[in-house]
């Protein structure tokens, strides 16, 4: 059955494919839309590995998209979703060991981690590029290497400031400010009053690297210059590490603990004013069956997160890059299958079934009707075109990925913040630890 | 053929085969090659050459590894001597006739049972800053006026992940103890009473001795999986705040593994095993000395 549908779908294909190179002459709209040539292999299946959901829409979009492929070219694909913790090392001991799934949707800068264990996407990165407006700046950071792409961006888990409009308006302010003095002064007030906000300063992967990057580099601070120099022990890192000692008064008890679900939990639970998330707490609460959350949900406000001394956005967010294994008997396929979920006919129902918990690498889908179909969601369209890189302004790599891994911006911050250590202290003890880890 | 099977030395390789090739396989060489590994700069999905100490020099000069050694040997000590005052004492308890004795045994086995990862996310909710069912009992009951913050400073956490490991690491102690109580012969606590022992000295002359090399082999065992515990510690605090609960385990998966250094992962884990050696050595030749088992004095 299936080599026959294959077969016959094969067929059409070549037969599109035949008109279009025949017509390209005549019809100048059709030669100038990109095209690229994957044929799935010959009774290819894939295995697909993938970060577990964390709002319900995605993978139940994704899934569907999945069968959608697997009717078009009769390829087989097995997904598997994971816990996010566990897909890092999944992905490392597949590429270490040669064996294991096809494709893995990973994280920032894993493909970085072993570039020659990876299939060259280049084909795939320039078709993507030019049907779909072009890559963001950062993703040609992530995905590619000596100038081969080496990883397709699928886009990036963002956060922002999330907020109950409610009580910002009681605490004097009409909306989230858009610097950090107005930041500090709205915290301040809504602490004065009761209602305190938290960011996670515990060892959380996902919400601590990203709220206390962006709050170093706001003020210039940076862990590495550009020639891969350490250079965190500096002025711009001591004013940022004073301004999260102030920030620090306005949290609610606790936070030195906290892991990534703890503060969707405490937020929906009524418990703060204002987290640094991504879009997940509106969504939890939006489709929540419990009539009190629901409610809430008409309250939280969302504000892209504010502007430091540097006049720039400085944000970091969750990447997820697809790679595929060099091991792979399939690669067209999996090139395919790629490509397939980066098109706009899976890529924007996808989205709109995540409310766009996933923002886009590449520019064309800021049209996605996902961004304007609900005003609150529209903060976390740019987060691509806004945000910088692990390890940055250096490159990526071990070195990187290591610090990172060892939390060592997170702690720095956790302890100025908490008076554990002066800034100046927290800021050396940084720039010894990360020394450890250039230098290698 | 059936002259070789009759043969005893053959017969013997023969009968030991399974066993060892199933230890060389899956005990000596994943441990020889973690020890190779501390010596090498291997990367997930690079292999590394041979870089002599360095990964050691450079752990050597690391606060966060000494922290970790730290962390770990409080942790190991302190809840190793809470499990066995608290083991022993309830097995003693167990060993008196009790009712309902077979369930009371059963249920007191239940922390074990449990799956560790599934015990250490209740300990979670239970120390959480917000949600606390102690904290928040307290508060209703008018005792505190502020929810305790069992995770968040350095001192607390490490207590709070030791209450943890010592209420799931009590059974195993009790248990084995229990058994070893069982095989104390009643007529040596008669012979004792006869003496005029009192219930201490029954206690110290008799229970102890006869105790020890049974407590021997578990405080051995039960050092083992404390001071190489990792699924607590990472549901509970991922090694936070501040590295104050981070021990050797979980730093040596850290760094291996997200962060990708398994030289340094690698490294880490062999710096356990002189620790794990002298605690092995300690328990095992330290209490298993015969005379003292037999009420004689040391030479």
């Amino acid at each position: 059955m299936d080599l026959t549908r294959r077969d016959s779908l094969k067929l059409g294909a070549a037969t599109l494919a035949g008109a279009a190179t025949g017509l390209g002459l005549t019809l100048p709209v059709s030669a100038q839309e990109p095209k690229l040539d994957l044929k799935p292999e010959e009774g290819a299946s894939l295995r697909v590995l993938r970060p577990a959901k964390f709002v319900a829409g995605d993978e139940k979009l994704w899934l569907e998209n999945t069968e959608k492929y697997t009717k078009q070219t009769g390829v087989k694909v097995k997904v598997e979703s994971q816990a996010w913790e566990d897909l890092r090392p999944k992905a490392a001991v597949a590429a270490n060991v040669g064996k294991g799934p096809d494709i893995v949707y990973g994280w920032y800068d894993d493909a970085h981690q072993y570039p020659d264990k990876l299939v060259d996407l280049s084909d795939l990165g320039g078709y993507l590029d030019k049907k779909y407006e072009g890559w963001y700046d950062v993703c040609k950071k992530f995905g590619m290497r000596d100038g081969k792409w080496i990883a397709i961006p699928l886009g990036a888990a963002g956060a922002r400031i999330v907020y109950r409009t409610s009580l910002l308006k009681e605490a004097g302010f009409d909306a989230w400010p858009k610097d950090l003095d107005g930041m500090l002064k709205a915290t301040t007030a809504l602490a004065a009053k009761g209602k305190p906000g938290g960011l996670a300063l515990g060892n959380a992967v996902g919400d601590g690297n990203t709220w206390c990057h962006w709050l170093v580099w706001s003020h210039g601070g940076r862990m590495v210059d550009e020639k891969d120099q350490v250079v965190i022990n500096s002025p711009e890192t001591i004013a940022a590490l004073e301004y999260a000692k102030e920030l620090y008064k306005s949290f609610v008890p606790g936070t030195l603990s906290w892991l990534d679900p703890s503060n969707n939990k405490a937020f929906l639970d009524g418990q703060l004013s204002w987290t640094i998330n991504g879009i997940s707490i509106y969504y939890t609460a939006k489709n929540s069956t419990d009539a009190k959350i629901k409610a809430m949900a008409d309250d939280i406000s969302h504000a892209i997160l504010p502007i430091g001394p540097v006049g720039r956005p400085t944000e970091v967010h969750l990447t997820v890059p697809a790679m595929v294994f060099a091991y792979t008997e399939y690669p067209n396929a999996a090139k395919d299958y790629i490509r397939f979920m980066l098109e706009r006919e899976q890529y924007v129902p996808w989205q709109e079934a995540s409310i766009g918990y996933f923002s886009q690498p590449l520019r064309a889908y800021e049209k996605s009707p996902v961004w304007t179909s609900d005003p609150k969601h529209t903060p976390y369209r740019d987060l691509m075109a806004n945000m910088l890189w692990p390890g940055y302004a250096g490159s990526l790599g071990y070195a990187s990925a290591g610090v990172i891994a060892d939390f060592v911006m997170v702690n720095m911050v956790a302890q100025a913040a908490s008076g554990a250590k002066s800034p100046k202290d927290a800021a050396a003890e940084a720039q010894k630890r990360a020394e450890r880890y250039y230098k290698l | 053929m059936a002259g070789l099977l009759n043969n005893r030395a053959v017969l013997s390789v023969l009968f030991m085969f399974p066993a060892a090739s199933i230890l060389l396989l899956f005990l000596s060489y994943p441990l020889a090659l973690g020890i190779w590994m501390g010596f090498t700069d291997a990367r997930i999905g690079r292999p590394g050459i041979y870089v002599g100490l360095e990964q050691y020099l450079s752990l050597f000069d690391d606060d966060v590894f000494w922290l970790s050694v730290f962390n770990t040997l409080v942790y190991t000590t302190v809840a190793t001597i809470a499990k066995f005052g608290l083991g022993m004492w309830l097995a003693l308890l167990l060993n008196h006739a009790l009712p309902f004795k077979a369930m009371v045994r059963a249920i007191v086995l239940l922390p074990y049972i449990v799956p560790t990862v599934l015990s250490a996310i209740v300990f979670w909710w239970i120390y959480d800053p917000q949600f606390s069912i102690v904290s928040w009992s307290l508060v209703r009951l008018g005792l505190i006026d502020h929810y305790i913050d069992f995770l968040g400073t350095p001192w607390n956490a490490r207590w709070s992940v030791i209450v943890a490991n010592v209420w799931r690491g009590i059974p195993f102690v009790a248990i084995c103890l229990l058994a070893g109580l069982q095989t104390i012969p009643p007529s040596l606590y008669e012979a004792a009473a006869l003496d005029g022992a009192n219930a201490w000295q029954r206690f110290r002359h008799v229970t102890v001795p006869m105790l020890m090399p049974i407590l021997a082999v578990v405080l051995t065992f039960s050092v083992l999986f404390t001071f190489t515990d990792f699924q607590l510690i990472y549901a509970i605090t991922r090694g936070g705040p501040l590295n104050a609960t981070h021990l050797m385990a979980t730093l040596a998966f850290q760094r291996a593994i997200p962060g990708g250094d398994l030289g340094q992962g690698a490294a880490i884990s062999t710096a356990m095993i002189p620790f794990l050696i002298a605690a092995t050595v300690f328990s095992y030749y330290g209490l298993q000395r015969r005379k003292w088992q037999q009420g004689g004095a040391d030479d």
